[in-house]
């Protein structure tokens, strides 16, 4: 072994290296976060929307207290969960088909047709779905000949939207965790007697269970953050992020307390993967 | 054992939530307690005239600054640009709201306010009084638009008016029939446009639940739409929470709503006139007619900000927006009364002025300009104290629920 002096040096270049991105993660972004939850404990001249720096807790407990944050909060958990479960359900078949079934240029044209949509930018498809689900658009044109109609806009059609735009966060790890999964074990299941529903119950769920988990921090996360798929096709429908961008204009220091309540749900939620086991192999 | 700290975190950060909730006293609002007169903050006004800088940044009303993009004939920041050497960079706002927090930005050099936005421009010290002297066009403007309560604080001008209208009903005439001529059609007959109902996305449309209310339900005692006591809150926030359910969405971005009626999503519901206009242009059936109970409106205001940039440029602008051939123009294809009383010689159809009461204040009296609730009741009573606009602000997100 070398003497101190170039561990001493490799030490350096490290802490070189690694203190420019400390410094990001540390200033730009808890900084900022640590900003945004002092600020909501101001309050706002109600005449001129300026803030006003008096510390104060009225907008936690406006929070808190008032039924209608209560049922905007709920409502934007539910969709969280619900965009989770549709891209969960979507992309394990998706992703099996991609990993184990189909090979060569078939697996490569799915890869491209998957993360395709990732390309185009997130208003454009935004838009293009408030002209599919519209009036006379392509869905209710579709529907029409079953006699159904589309879902026009409104929270079904949020869900739907943002399933739609989360969708390959939760195939990528899904498909990735399936690559790796021992084609032994498949056979060995099949060897033993099981049928395929108990070889997708016992053998692969297990083993994509955290990738699952992973793909489903994002959907969950993009999913309460989001405000502007459903402004453009949630109809009347308010959820979280809608409210805090309507308030930031008006009262800065109640939408600052607003977004600490995606942040504590995410971390709660974080804390129950974590707890799960799912961020163990990152 | 991480775990555990993690779930020791988060249990932490609800415990602070929770704490927090509890504790405080009520201070209610912010610092609000403005009493009879209003101070407005010291800002230095414009002494003289000096050359352009280039450029001028505005926010303005959709189809306040037309460029051709979206009428090659419709142009006048053009030929602005020609005369002056002032660049033009636009920003559209949807809302008085948006326009107030753009103002304090301190990136703009003009704004387009309306009532409801200037007084609360004026007290936050963003915008300038400004000098009318400097502005040769300004002694064409109406008379009755001049030294208002909305645009000038004791005598002194704080921009330049530009013109004035009212909000409309805007339906399809070939899903909606009959032709409707009362705001009744968006309330109590809502449910039979039930999900094709629209509404402006903004508190101050609260204001025109009010206004029904004050025609049809008198004994609520509502004389002015922007003075409503706790009581009167509490009716037009019932009305709109019944007209909620019937809503397909809200608009506050003005080619929503174009696309909205155009596709049929929308058949009825609260418009100005330039979108009315500009959804015929896209072939759609629509009308737009100013309801019996009469309407909310808009008398917009130029101002200068107090940290204007480019400030030269924003009184070439103020006076060229007002100018007698160019506040014709605007007040056709926004579908509004001019400022100028030049401008309505100036105009493509002759009797554009006639049709949109330029000069009428009578008429006016049936349009109730917007303009911001305070405490202390707009329509002079003293012995109640009125909502304000943060209330109006809180109601409207319950309304939306």
């Amino acid at each position: 072994m070398p003497a101190g002096t170039s561990r001493t040096g490799a030490r350096l270049r490290l802490a070189a290296l690694l203190t420019p991105p400390l410094l990001w993660l540390g200033l730009a972004y808890l900084g900022s976060l640590a900003v945004l939850l002092l600020s909501a404990f101001w309050t706002t001249d109600s005449f001129t929307s300026d803030v006003v720096h008096i510390w104060n807790t009225d907008n936690f407990r406006t929070l808190l207290t008032d039924p209608v944050y209560r049922t905007i909060t709920l409502r934007t958990l539910g969709v969280a969960v619900a965009v989770t479960l549709i891209d969960a359900l979507l992309a394990l078949p998706m992703a099996f088909f991609m990993a184990r079934v189909a090979s060569g240029r078939w697996r490569r044209a799915l890869f491209v047709a998957v993360l395709m949509p990732l390309w185009a930018g997130y208003l454009v498809k935004a838009y293009a779905w408030r002209v599919m689900l519209g009036e006379h658009g392509l869905v209710n044109a579709v529907l029409a000949p079953l006699g159904l109609t589309g879902p026009g806009y409104g929270l079904p059609a949020a869900v739907l939207v943002l399933a739609y735009l989360w969708l390959p966060y939760m195939i990528l790890p899904v498909f990735a965790a399936l690559e790796r999964l021992p084609t032994p074990h498949l056979e060995a299941s099949a060897d033993l007697g099981a049928g395929a529903w108990r070889t997708l119950r016992l053998v692969v769920l297990p083993a994509v269970r955290p990738a699952l988990l992973a793909g489903s921090v994002f959907t969950f996360s993009l999913s309460l953050g989001d405000y502007l798929t459903v402004q453009i096709v949630g109809g009347r429908t308010q959820l979280l992020g809608n409210v805090i961008a309507s308030q930031v204009t008006l009262d800065l220091p109640l939408a600052a307390a607003l977004s600490a309540v995606p942040v504590v749900l995410v971390v709660c939620y974080l804390a129950a993967v974590r707890r799960a086991g799912a961020l163990d192999s990152l | 054992m991480r775990n555990t700290n993690v779930w020791k975190a988060a249990a932490a950060a609800t415990v602070l939530l929770l704490a927090v909730g509890c504790g405080s006293g009520g201070s209610g609002g912010g610092g609000d307690d403005r009493g009879g007169g209003f101070r407005a903050p010291d800002v230095p006004m414009k002494k003289t005239l000096g050359k352009g800088e280039g450029q001028v940044n505005i926010i303005a009303w959709a189809g306040y600054a037309e460029d051709g993009s979206n009428d090659p004939n419709t142009d006048w920041v053009h030929p602005f640009e020609k005369q002056t050497g002032c660049k033009v960079n636009t920003k559209v706002a949807g809302t008085s709201d948006e326009m107030v927090s753009l103002m304090k930005t301190g990136q703009y050099d003009t704004v387009s306010a309306s009532g409801d936005a200037t007084l609360r421009l004026i007290a936050s010290g963003d915008a300038a009084p400004v000098n009318t002297k400097l502005v040769p066009n300004y002694k064409d403007i109406f008379a009755g638009l001049k030294k208002q309560p909305f645009n000038s604080v004791d005598g002194q001008m704080y921009g330049i008016p530009h013109g004035r209208g009212a909000n409309l009903l805007m339906y399809r005439t070939d899903k909606v029939k009959p032709a409707p001529d009362s705001w009744r059609a968006v309330f109590e007959d809502a449910p039979k446009h039930a999900g094709k109902v629209t509404a402006y996305d903004s508190p101050i449309y609260i204001a025109d639940a009010a206004l029904y209310l004050m025609k049809t339900e008198p004994q609520l005692g509502i004389k002015n739409p922007y003075a409503l006591d706790q009581k009167q809150l509490d009716a037009a926030v019932a009305l709109l929470k019944k007209q909620h359910g019937n809503i397909g969405e809200y608009w506050s971005d003005y080619q929503k709503e174009v696309t909205a009626f155009k596709g049929g999503d929308s058949v009825i519901g609260t418009t100005w006139q330039v979108i009315a206009n500009l959804t015929k242009a896209e072939k759609a059936p629509v009308k737009a007619v100013l309801p019996k109970e009469g309407a909310t409106g808009w008398s917009d205001t130029w101002m200068v900000a107090a940290k204007a940039e480019h400030p030269n440029c924003a009184y070439k602008w103020l006076d060229w927006i007002v100018s007698p051939k160019v506040n014709a123009q605007v007040a056709e294809y926004f579908g509004e009364a001019p400022a100028n009383a030049e401008a309505c010689k100036e105009t493509a159809d002759p009797k554009h002025c006639a049709t949109y009461h330029a000069d009428d204040e009578s008429y006016y009296k049936r349009v109730h300009f917007w303009t911001t609730p305070v405490k202390q009741c707009l329509d002079g009573r003293t012995n109640v104290q009125c909502t304000d606009y943060a209330q109006w602000t809180r109601a409207w997100t319950e309304i939306k629920g």
